[in-house]
C-alpha cells in the first residue's frame, strides 16, 4: 500500500513523533510504500538539528534522518509552521535575514500543498496528532 | 512575493478531503493551522468538506473581538471560503445547542447536520483530517 504520514505534534512533548516513527518503521519493513511523511503543527520541531535530549534518551530527530537515508524517505516540514517556531534551512535562513538555519539532515522545508498531494497521491494518510 | 507555502497545483484525481475542526478558535494554533490548510487546499480543486464540531464551532461564531489577548482575529477568513468554491460547510447540531448558538450566531452559512448524519459524511471520505 502507498502510505503517508503526517505528524502533528512536537517530539518530547507528545508521543506522536516517536508514534509516527516507529509507525513509518514498521511499515516499511512490511513492504509497503512510505510516499512522504510531513510535519506541520509543532510536529515541525522533529527537524531541528539542535535539539539536545538527555543522553540517556532517545533521540527523535536522529532517528527520523537514520530511517530516511536507510529507505530514502521524504521527510518535510511545512514552511509557514516552520517559520513561526523558527526551523530554518540555509535557503530560508538567507532569504529571511537570520543567523543560522537548524534543519536536521534528511529533511526539507516545503508547503503546504504537499501535504495535500500526499492525501491525493496516497492511499492512505495516516495522521499522528492530539 | 508569492506566499512561502504556496505551490504549483498538482495534476491528480479529485478526492473528498474533509477538514473536522474541534477546537476553540484561540489558546491553541490548531484552528488558525487548520485554516492554512483549507486555503491552500483549495487551490488543489478537490471536493472539499468542512466539519465544525465540539468547540469548533466558536470559530465560526459572529463578534469575535480578541484585542485583549493581543491575538488576531481571524473569523472573517472564514467569509472568504466561498470564494475559493470552498461551499460544503457542517456543523454538528449537538455541538451547537450544548453551547446554547444557533446558526444566527454564525458569520457563514452552514448546514446543520445530526451526530449520525456528521458520520455517515465522514463515511464517504477518502481523506480527513482532524484539527
Amino acid at each position: 500500500m502507498k502510505l503517508s504520514v503526517l505528524v502533528n505534534e512536537g517530539p518530547y512533548q507528545h508521543q506522536s513523533a516517536d508514534s509516527a516513527l516507529m509507525f513509518t518503521k514498521a511499515a516499511v519493513e512490511k513492504g509497503h510504500e512510505i510516499f512522504r511523511v510531513f510535519f506541520y503543527h509543532d510536529g515541525v520541531n522533529v527537524g531541528t538539528r539542535l535539539a539536545i535530549p538527555p543522553q540517556d534518551d532517545r533521540n527523535i530527530t536522529e532517528q527520523w534522518t537514520a530511517l530516511a537515508k536507510e529507505h530514502d524517505l521524504d521527510l518535510v516540514i511545512c514552511i509557514a509552521a516552520a517559520q513561526r517556531r523558527g526551523i530554518l534551512d540555509e535557503n530560508e535562513a538567507k532569504r529571511q535575514g537570520k543567523d543560522g538555519d537548524n534543519i536536521a539532515e534528511g529533511f526539507r522545508i516545503s508547503g503546504l500543498g504537499q501535504l495535500i498531494e500526499a492525501g491525493i497521491q496516497s492511499d492512505r494518510l495516516v495522521i499522528f496528532g492530539d | 512575493m508569492a506566499e512561502p507555502w504556496e505551490d504549483d497545483e498538482l495534476e491528480g484525481p479529485v478526492r473528498k478531503f474533509m477538514y473536522v475542526n474541534r477546537r476553540a478558535p484561540y489558546g491553541t494554533i490548531y484552528a488558525l493551522e487548520s485554516l492554512e490548510v483549507v486555503l491552500i487546499a483549495a487551490a488543489f480543486e478537490q471536493d472539499v468538506t468542512l466539519v465544525f464540531m465540539d468547540d469548533g464551532v466558536y470559530q465560526i461564531k459572529k463578534e469575535q473581538n480578541t484585542e485583549a489577548i493581543g491575538v488576531k482575529n481571524f473569523s472573517p477568513t472564514y467569509r472568504a471560503l466561498e470564494g475559493y468554491d470552498v461551499e460544503k460547510l457542517y456543523v454538528e447540531k449537538e455541538s451547537l445547542e450544548s453551547r446554547g448558538l444557533t446558526t444566527d450566531d454564525l458569520v457563514v452559512p452552514v448546514q446543520v447536520v445530526n451526530r449520525d448524519q456528521l458520520a455517515e459524511l465522514m463515511e464517504e471520505q477518502e481523506v480527513i483530517l482532524s484539527f
